[in-house]
């Protein structure tokens, strides 16, 4: 076992695909902590952005530093937090902190921020809260920390000639600096797609989905089939027949028009990014199945299976350590192969459509579906769909390629 | 004396490993076949059998490699031939070779006289097809096998019958050896008789001029050959006729041999059987003294120390050990008793 | 049959069968693969199965093992008629019966250690609860009934030993088992005449030591005749004849038979090849 996997560490194709998957996972990981910003932000007004260009919010070259007089701190918190930002901190502190109904005042936006300054934790307990709304209050409260604060800013320079920090002008906590009118500069290395948004960004966190949406499927599918397959190979008779007889009925009808039949009638509003993944598993694995019963076969009437038998060994115990370990290769190039599989018909559903109806996070797919509709192609955008193509056949081709490499070991009459 | 066919000459060949390390599989082999004579190997699996085979034909490929020695067919030599000259020119007409599977060599969707075209077209291509089909169906008439067999598909033929007609491609340009490795240990008794009677038609036909027979079964070797070679870690060990060996064995290994054979004869139940205890040696590095020393129940101090040089004997016969005849039979002798 | 066994009484009956039946497929594929076969065998013989490939011995052997289920036909374990149909019985069944295979390189699961399989011998014996010090002992007993070395296989995988060695720890396992059959499927036909003999000889000390009934399968008519006590030759699955060895070889009266000892190359005897 050890000598196999070091074996597979010495195959090159193995490797290769091996190095480039790491670098795209590497690359999702390490991409979303440079860039903070929400990947479906839509930056830039108006359509499709070339690469490299800079955009700022307002233009502020001819604008004058002015400060602002306003009389209470309470009007500053007004157009700072809104309303539903406020209904949010109020539904997080009822539930989780421990606050009663009645003590909450919404309209109130001050005594509120100091109910939350109090209660609120990012390490509290937030059962059933979904992971990105739990980054959301985290957000919310890095944004209201020191809001209310009245210290005043001091600004320091150095002497020119003494070459001393000093104070050169101080701040009122009081004053306000609309930081909308702020100059704000951002490259976008791709470009921006049709709603305005950094491509770059859009599509880190794309491949991120896709490739969970494939390992969900793979992960579905390969289930399925194995446990089917095992079933049907093993046990044989009736049960063979009726797994075979539901097997080949999947086989015929084309899997594709069953992904489209099952996505349509689930209905857009339910259309999760899970769901679509799940749906896609539970159309695939005919395939796996069918092979699986196949090597299953093989093995069971090998001497060593009836080893086990003889020594009287249950039926459970003899599919586990008789037949499962020798599956174990086959099983997990059948899971690579369901995983690419996977990805690509995501990308197939979205581009027609029926891909995660969702305004919350872009796939591959969906990122391709909608520079079609925005005609990115005929409009020359060529990095709003481009990129799109090469990342997901550069985890196409990893994926094959680490195939390739473990079926080089395991067979090794395939080897040159 | 007939006109010699084979002549080896203390020929080295070696396996190159994943590792760079050299195996002799054969190791300083000499051997000398006679017109009409058959010549048998016997010897255990692992002891260099098949690789003597393959080194014979002259044909090398990694990882098998040509180190020294002389291998003249008809007075004419080919050791140090390239590959491809080798196939072009010797095999087939000069060598035939029947490796142990060699059935399912057969392609199963060409009929089997597309196969003979083949062979013959390979070394003369002008012969015309017409001439091709007489002599393959005169071929066949003589060795017992039936004309409609040329018009058939490998997949129609039983294994015994796909063995034979496998003999009958590869002979069919009447080569002056014909090497024939295990070519019956795949089949059942009845095809293995049928297999026998075709060489040794063949021989007598004079279809094939000489014969190398290898196999492990020592009974089959006694009834198909003249001459009987034991090999032993890649080296011959004895060589005498198959009456001589079979019945008078000289060298330890060879009695332990005879003594496991095993045949359907009244008597047999109450002989006893005699296992040779060990396993042969590693030929990565072989020992430097006589390779069956530490299997053998004669070995003196003296064996382990140098290389043991073959002994010539009057009747010519040859043995390889560091005991003379008169002490190794002293030895039987005493064994029996 | 002769008389003197047939008056003996059950007791010494080990297993037997009346019209043992195996068909394959139905209807128009129907395959029949051991057609009707009757079989005594008594306590303490060496029993040869004798016939060619195809013939339907080893579908013979499985339905002895209870691997495959017996089509038509019952079969007696030692008078009694067998019972395998809950898991437990066959568990039961399997302490009276073991089987060593033809190919030692297929015969171990090559994710399980040495140990494990011969652990496993020592479970199914009831030795659950004896201390690891005493089953040590006792496997190191095995190893060294077969000439092993039970210090150099432990933690080792069944594919870092030779051939032989796997053979051999084949036999060491049914040392541990202790069966009163063994059923050998073959079990030297994959290896050459040398180590045959080292092979039969522990098979025959094994017998000696623990005193069980042999059933040996083979193709290898001269083989069953060293062997076996009593023979059985296997055509198209139907025996074709049956009785004490020195009868059957010696003086076989089937036509099979026949042609089976006809076609063995022979030493001593001239072997005819024109009878092809």
């Amino acid at each position: 076992m050890k000598n196999q996997i070091r074996q597979i560490f010495h195959s090159s194709k193995f490797l290769g695909g091996f190095c480039v998957m790491i670098f795209l996972l590497l690359l999702m990981i390490v991409y979303p902590l440079f860039v903070t910003d929400d990947p479906l932000e839509m930056i830039g007004q108006g359509n499709f952005f070339k690469p490299g260009t800079y955009i700022s919010v307002t233009d502020t070259v001819d604008t004058d530093t002015y400060t602002l007089k306003l009389d209470n701190v309470g009007a500053r918190l007004e157009s700072k937090i809104s309303v539903e930002d406020r209904a949010d901190m109020a539904d997080w502190l009822e539930k989780f902190g421990g606050v009663g109904i009645s003590q909450i005042d919404v309209t109130d936006a001050e005594g509120l921020i100091r109910l939350w300054e109090q209660y609120y934790s990012k390490d509290a307990a937030q059962d059933g809260l979904l992971i990105s709304k739990k980054k959301y209050y985290a957000r919310l409260d890095k944004k209201i920390d020191g809001i209310l604060e009245d210290t005043d800013l001091k600004i320091a320079a150095e002497d020119p000639e003494t070459g001393d920090i000093s104070i050169a002008e101080t701040i009122p906590a009081n004053a306000y600096v609309n930081t909308k009118d702020i100059a704000t500069k951002r490259t976008f290395i791709l470009g921006t797609d049709n709603f305005g948004r950094d491509v770059l960004t859009e599509l880190a966190s794309a491949t991120k989905t896709s490739l969970m949406i494939g390992l969900v499927a793979g992960a579905v599918a390969t289930l399925i089939g194995l446990i089917l397959g095992l079933l049907a190979g093993y046990v044989g008779g009736f049960v063979d027949d009726t797994i075979m007889f539901v097997t080949n009925l999947f086989t015929v009808i084309p899997s594709f028009v069953l992904l489209i039949l099952i996505s349509y009638s689930v209905g857009e509003s339910a259309r999760g990014v899970t769901l679509v993944a799940t749906i896609i598993g539970l159309t695939s694995w005919p395939w796996t199945t069918r092979s699986v019963r196949s090597q299953v076969i093989s093995l069971r009437n090998r001497d060593h299976v009836n080893l086990s038998k003889l020594s009287g060994h249950s039926l459970f115990r003899i599919i586990l350590t008789d037949i499962l370990p020798y599956l174990a290769s086959y099983v997990v190039m059948a899971l690579i192969v369901q995983i690419s599989s996977g990805i690509l018909s995501e990308a197939q559903l979205s581009m027609i459509g029926l891909g995660p109806a969702t305004t919350k996070v872009s796939t591959l797919g969906l990122m391709m579906s909608w520079a079609m509709t925005y005609s990115a192609h005929l409009n020359g955008a060529w990095w709003a769909f481009l990129p799109v193509i090469f990342s997901i056949a550069l985890i196409s081709f990893s994926l094959n390629l680490m195939n390739i490499g473990l079926d080089q070991v395991f067979n090794p009459q395939l080897r040159d | 004396m007939g006109k010699v066919m084979l002549e080896v000459e203390n020929l080295k060949t070696k396996y190159i490993t994943r590792f760079g390390e050299d195996v002799y599989a054969v190791d300083g082999v000499s051997l000398k076949i006679e017109e009409g004579k058959s010549l048998g190997i016997a010897g255990e699996s692992g002891c260099g059998k098949s690789t003597l085979a393959l080194s014979l034909m002259g044909y090398y490929f990694s990882p098998l490699h040509y180190q020294s020695g002389i291998i003249k067919i008809d007075g004419k030599n080919i050791s140090g031939m390239k590959p491809d000259e080798v196939r072009k020119s010797i095999l087939g007409n000069e060598i035939a070779y029947i490796p142990q599977a060699a059935m399912n060599a057969l392609n199963p969707t060409q009929k089997i006289i597309s196969f003979i075209e083949d062979v013959i077209q390979a070394h003369e291509p002008r012969t015309s097809k017409i001439d091709i089909y007489d002599l393959a169906r005169k071929r066949f008439e003589i060795l017992g096998l039936d004309e409609s067999v040329l018009q058939k598909h490998a997949v129609e033929l039983s294994g015994g019958m796909k063995q034979r007609v496998v003999i009958a491609i590869s002979t069919i340009l009447s080569p002056k050896v014909l090497i024939a490795d295990e070519p019956s240990s795949a089949l059942d008794v009845t095809s293995q008789k049928m297999v026998i009677k075709m060489l040794r038609d063949m021989m007598e036909k004079g279809f094939i001029k000489s014969m190398i027979f290898i196999t492990h079964e020592l009974p089959l070797l006694y009834n198909v050959t003249d001459d009987i070679m034991v090999m032993y870690a890649g080296q011959i060990v004895e060589k005498g006729t198959a009456e001589q060996i079979v019945f008078d064995p000289i060298h330890p290994y060879s009695k332990g041999l005879m003594g496991s054979i095993i045949v359907p004869e009244a008597g047999l139940r109450d002989a006893k059987l005699t296992a040779i205890p060990g396993t042969p040696p590693n030929l990565k590095k072989p020992p430097k003294g006589c390779r069956f020393a530490d299997r053998c129940k004669y070995a003196q101090p003296a064996c382990m120390l140098h290389g043991i040089a073959e002994t010539e004997t009057d009747d010519h016969r040859m043995f390889r050990c560091y005991l003379s005849r008169e002490q190794l039979k002293e030895g039987y002798e005493h064994e029996r008793k | 049959m002769n008389e003197s066994k047939q008056a003996e009484n059950k007791e010494s009956l080990c297993l037997s069968g009346t019209n043992v039946t195996k068909i394959f497929g139905f209807g128009d594929n129907k395959t029949v693969a051991v057609d009707h076969v009757n079989f005594n065998f008594y306590k303490g013989e060496i029993i040869s199965i004798v016939g060619e490939s195809g013939s339907g011995k080893t579908t013979l052997s499985k339905m002895l093992l209870g691997l495959i289920s017996v089509s038509e036909g019952d079969v007696y374990f030692q008078g009694q008629l067998r019972d395998i149909k809950s898991h437990k019985k066959k568990k039961e069944y399997w302490q009276g019966i073991q089987a060593i295979f033809q190919d030692p390189f297929s015969f171990y699961n090559v994710f399980r250690k040495i140990d494990s399989v011969l652990l496993d011998c020592i479970n199914m014996r009831g030795g659950h609860s004896l201390s690891y010090a005493k089953k040590v002992e006792m496997m190191t007993e095995a190893c060294s009934f077969v000439n092993l070395k039970f210090e150099e296989l432990t933690n080792k995988y069944p594919f870092e030993l030779s051939g032989g060695q796997m053979q051999r720890l084949m036999i060491a396992r049914i040392f541990l088992l202790k069966p009163k059959i063994l059923l050998a499927d073959e079990p030297t036909s994959m290896i050459d005449a040398c180590s045959r003999a080292t092979i039969l000889d522990m098979l025959l000390k094994l017998r000696d030591e623990i005193n069980m009934t042999i059933i040996f399968i083979t193709h290898d008519i001269g083989l069953a005749y060293f062997i076996s006590d009593s023979v059985y030759i296997m055509e198209h699955g139907k025996f074709v004849e049956y009785g004490p060895a020195d009868e059957v070889i010696l003086h076989p009266k089937a036509e099979y038979t026949k042609r089976l000892i006809s076609d063995v190359p022979k030493i001593h005897e001239e072997w005819d090849l024109s009878t092809v």
